[in-house]
C-alpha cells in the first residue's frame, strides 16, 4: 500500500513538473509568434489604402512621412521628392465636405467611386480610405505599401501606435525610458542597500537585527500600486517644489519609487552573503590586528562580493519589470529622455496601459507583444548574470 | 473524507461551466461601466429571475469579445473600427449598434490658472505642442504641461477626432492611466491642462469654456449646455450586439433606452439620448 502511494506521488510530481515546463514553453512560444506578427503587418492600417493621383510621381512614403502629411506638418510634395505642389489630405470623415448625401447614395454605395473621381481631378490629393471602397478600374493609383520593417521598430524614435493612417512603432523612447529609470533606481538603492546590509550583519545587535530584518522584508509585501499611489501623492509634488519643475511626474520620481521597492531585495541578499562569510576569515583578520571596520571593508565585503552583486542584479530585475508604480509616477511621455527630471515612458507601463483597448490581432496588439519579447530578453539577460555570478561564487567557496 | 472532497470538486467544476441560460453578459468600455452596472441592478430588480453580468476592460476588449461569443453586448466609448467590422464580416456576424447615452468631455486646468476660455484652434495647438506657454493664450508666463489619457482609451480617440481634427498629439504628451490620475496631476501642477469626462468634474480642477466657432461664442461644460447643443465636445456611447441575439438582449437594451433607464443616465452625469437628439 505504502509503495503504491509512493509511486503515485512520484508519478504525480513528474507529471506536474513536466506539464508546467511545457506550459511555460508554450507561453514563450505564444509571445514570440504574436510579437513577430508585427513584421507581417502593413505600414498603413490594415484594410485601408492611400490613394494618389495618377500624375503624382511620389508612390511610396514611410510611416513617419505619412504621419507628417496627415498632421499637416509637411504641406508640399516637394519635401517628399515630388513636384512643387500643395498636399491636400482626405479622410473618410471629410466626405460630407465634398459630396452631398444624394451623391453618395443611401447606403454610401457610390462613395468609393466619388472619392476616386475626386482624387483623379485633384493632382495634389492623398486620400486615406478603406481598400474595398475604391473600384478596380478607377483612374487613380494606390501608394505602394510594404510590411513594417524591423529597422523602423528597433531604430524608430517615435511611438505613436494609434496614429492614423500609419501607426509608428519606434521602441527607442520606451527602451531608453526603461534603462534610464532602472539605472537611476539602482544608483539610489545601491549605497543605501549596502549600508543597511553592512549595518545589519556586522554592527547591529541581535535584538536590533531581529526587529529590522522583518521590517525591511515587510517592504517587499506592499503592493506596487500602493507605492505608485504614494509616489503620485507625496514624491511627485515634493520633487516639483524642490527642483522647481513645471511638472513633477518624471523619471526621477519613478526611480525613487523603484529604489524603495528594490531595497528589500538588495538588503536581504547582500546581508545573507555577508553573514555567510566564513568565521575563520574574520578571526584571521582580527588576529592580525585589524580593527572591526578594517575587517568589514577589507575582508567581509570582498569575500561576499558575488552575493552582493547578485542582490544588486536581482534588484535591477525588479526595477526593469515593475509596471504599476512606474505607470503612475513617470508621466508616460514617449520621448527619449535627455535628463532624469523629464517625464519618460517604460516598456512594462506601455504594455499595461495600452493592451486593454488595442484591437485584438492588430498591429498595435502585436507590437505590445513584441515589447513583451524585448522585456523577456532583458530579464533573461539579468537572470543569466545572477546565475553566472552565483556559479562563480560557488566555485570560489568550494 | 476523500470522497467528500471529490464531490465538492466536481460540483464546483460544474458550477464553473454551467451558466445560467438567462444571464446576459455585458463587457467593454470603462467609461460605460459604472452606468451599465447601475442600469443592470435596476433591471434585475424589476425583472426577478434574470441576470446581467457587467465587466469592464476597455472598448477594444468588449468588441473583440463579441465574435468570440464571450459577451452578449459590447460597450464602447468609440465607434467600431473598420478592421473590427471586417473581422465580424469574416465570420458572418451582423453587429447592431445602439447609442445609449452621450458623454461630454471637459477641458480642465489648475484652479489658480487665470485662463478660462479657449477656442478649438488654441486647444489643437496646445495638445499638438505648437503653443507651449500660457501667455500665448492670455495667461501667465508659464510652461503648459499637457496631460492626456493613454493612447488606447476611447476618450483619447474621441478627443483626437473632435478637438485635434484627427491630427496626432505631440509625442512628449504626458499620458495618464486613468481619469483620476489626470485630476490629481492637474490639481497639483500649476501649468497643467487635461481633459476628463463631465461626470468626473470636481472643485479641485477648473473647467474652461470652449468655442468651436473661432471665439464667437463660448460654452461652459455642463449637462445643460451639452444637452442643448451649445457645448461642442460631446460623444455618443454605444452598445454593440449580435443581430441574431436580438431576442435575448432586446429587453435590457429597451430598458436602458426607456424613460426610467435614461433618468439614471442623467443621474450618473451622462446626457440622455432623447435630450441630445432634441437639440440636434
Amino acid at each position: 500500500m505504502k509503495r503504491i502511494l509512493e509511486k503515485a506521488v512520484k508519478w504525480l510530481l513528474t507529471a506536474s513538473g513536466f506539464v508546467t515546463s511545457v506550459v511555460i514553453l508554450l507561453i514563450i512560444g505564444f509571445l514570440f509568434t504574436e510579437g513577430a506578427g508585427l513584421f507581417r503587418e502593413p505600414v498603413v492600417e490594415e484594410g485601408y489604402v492611400l490613394v494618389l493621383n495618377k500624375e503624382n510621381p511620389v508612390s511610396a512614403m514611410t510611416a513617419a512621412e505619412i504621419k507628417a502629411v496627415f498632421d499637416e506638418d509637411v504641406v508640399n510634395w516637394k519635401d517628399l521628392g515630388g513636384p512643387d505642389m500643395a498636399i491636400e489630405t482626405f479622410r473618410l470623415e471629410d466626405v460630407d465636405e465634398y459630396f452631398s448625401a444624394e451623391e453618395l447614395g443611401p447606403q454610401y454605395e457610390n462613395a468609393g467611386g466619388a472619392i476616386a473621381g475626386l482624387v483623379e481631378s485633384r493632382p495634389g490629393m492623398v486620400a486615406f480610405v478603406p481598400g474595398s471602397m475604391i473600384p478596380e478600374d478607377a483612374g487613380v493609383k494606390l501608394a505602394e505599401d510594404r510590411n513594417i520593417s524591423p529597422g523602423e521598430v528597433f531604430g524608430g524614435r517615435e511611438w505613436f501606435p494609434t496614429a492614423t493612417p500609419a501607426p509608428l512603432f519606434g521602441i527607442l523612447p520606451l527602451l531608453a525610458g526603461t534603462v534610464w529609470v532602472s539605472l537611476f533606481a539602482i544608483i539610489f538603492a545601491l549605497p543605501f542597500g549596502i549600508s543597511i546590509a553592512v549595518y545589519m550583519s556586522e554592527v547591529a545587535s541581535e535584538k536590533v537585527r531581529g526587529f529590522l530584518k522583518p521590517v525591511i522584508e515587510l517592504l517587499n509585501g506592499i503592493p506596487s500600486v500602493v507605492y505608485g499611489f504614494f509616489g503620485l501623492i507625496v514624491i511627485v509634488p515634493m520633487l516639483q517644489q524642490v527642483f522647481g519643475l513645471p511638472v513633477g511626474e518624471s523619471g526621477l520620481a519613478g526611480s525613487i519609487v523603484l529604489a524603495i521597492m528594490a531595497l528589500p531585495t538588495i538588503v536581504t541578499v547582500a546581508e545573507d552573503a555577508m553573514r555567510n562569510c566564513p568565521r575563520t576569515l574574520r578571526e584571521a583578520s582580527l588576529a592580525l590586528g585589524a580593527t572591526k571596520w578594517q575587517t568589514i571593508y577589507k575582508v567581509v565585503i570582498p569575500s561576499s562580493m558575488s552575493g552582493i552583486a547578485s542582490g544588486v542584479v536581482l534588484g535591477i530585475g525588479r526595477a526593469v519589470g515593475e509596471t504599476m508604480a512606474v505607470l503612475m509616477v513617470t508621466g508616460n511621455a514617449a520621448v527619449i529622455p535627455s535628463s532624469i527630471l523629464e517625464p519618460l515612458r517604460t516598456i512594462p507601463a506601455t504594455i499595461a496601459a495600452e493592451l486593454g483597448e488595442a484591437p485584438a490581432g492588430g498591429a498595435h496588439y502585436q507590437s505590445l507583444f513584441l515589447l513583451g519579447v524585448i522585456l523577456f530578453f532583458i530579464t533573461f539577460l539579468i537572470n543569466m548574470c545572477v546565475e553566472y555570478i552565483s556559479a562563480r561564487n560557488r566555485a570560489k567557496n568550494s | 473524507m476523500y470522497r467528500g472532497t471529490y464531490v465538492l470538486a466536481i460540483i464546483s467544476c460544474a458550477m464553473l461551466f454551467c451558466r445560467n441560460a438567462e444571464a446576459q453578459r455585458v463587457k467593454g468600455s470603462d467609461t460605460l461601466l459604472p452606468l451599465t452596472q447601475e442600469l443592470a441592478e435596476q433591471y434585475i430588480d424589476e425583472h426577478p429571475g434574470t441576470e446581467v453580468i457587467v465587466t469592464g476592460g476597455g472598448s477594444g476588449v468588449g468588441i473583440a469579445a463579441l465574435p468570440e461569443n464571450t459577451t452578449d453586448i459590447a460597450m464602447a466609448s468609440r465607434r467600431i473600427k473598420f478592421g473590427e467590422k471586417m473581422k465580424f464580416a469574416e465570420i458572418g456576424l451582423d453587429a447592431r449598434e445602439v447609442i445609449v447615452a452621450y458623454d461630454a468631455l471637459a477641458v480642465v486646468v489648475n484652479p489658480s490658472n487665470p485662463v478660462d476660455s479657449l477656442t478649438r484652434e488654441q486647444l489643437e495647438a496646445i495638445f499638438r505642442g505648437k503653443i507651449t506657454n500660457w501667455k500665448d493664450v492670455g495667461g501667465e508666463d508659464r510652461k503648459i504641461v499637457v496631460y492626456s489619457r493613454e493612447t488606447s482609451s476611447g476618450t483619447y480617440e474621441f478627443f483626437k477626432e473632435s478637438v485635434l481634427d484627427n491630427k496626432n498629439y505631440m509625442s512628449s504628451i504626458l499620458s495618464m492611466p486613468a481619469t483620476g490620475a489626470i485630476i490629481q496631476s492637474v490639481r497639483q501642477t500649476k501649468g497643467a491642462i487635461g481633459y476628463i469626462g463631465l461626470a468626473y468634474l470636481n472643485p479641485f480642477v477648473k473647467p474652461v469654456s470652449v468655442s468651436y466657432d473661432g471665439g464667437a461664442s463660448y460654452a461652459r461644460p455642463s449637462v445643460g449646455t451639452a444637452a442643448d447643443g451649445s457645448y461642442p465636445i460631446v460623444r455618443p456611447l454605444y452598445y454593440y450586439y449580435d443581430a441574431r441575439k436580438e431576442a435575448e438582449v432586446g429587453p435590457f437594451i429597451s430598458y436602458v433606452l426607456s424613460a426610467e433607464g435614461q433618468a439614471s443616465v442623467l443621474e450618473q452625469g451622462f446626457i440622455p439620448v432623447l435630450m441630445e437628439e432634441k437639440a440636434l
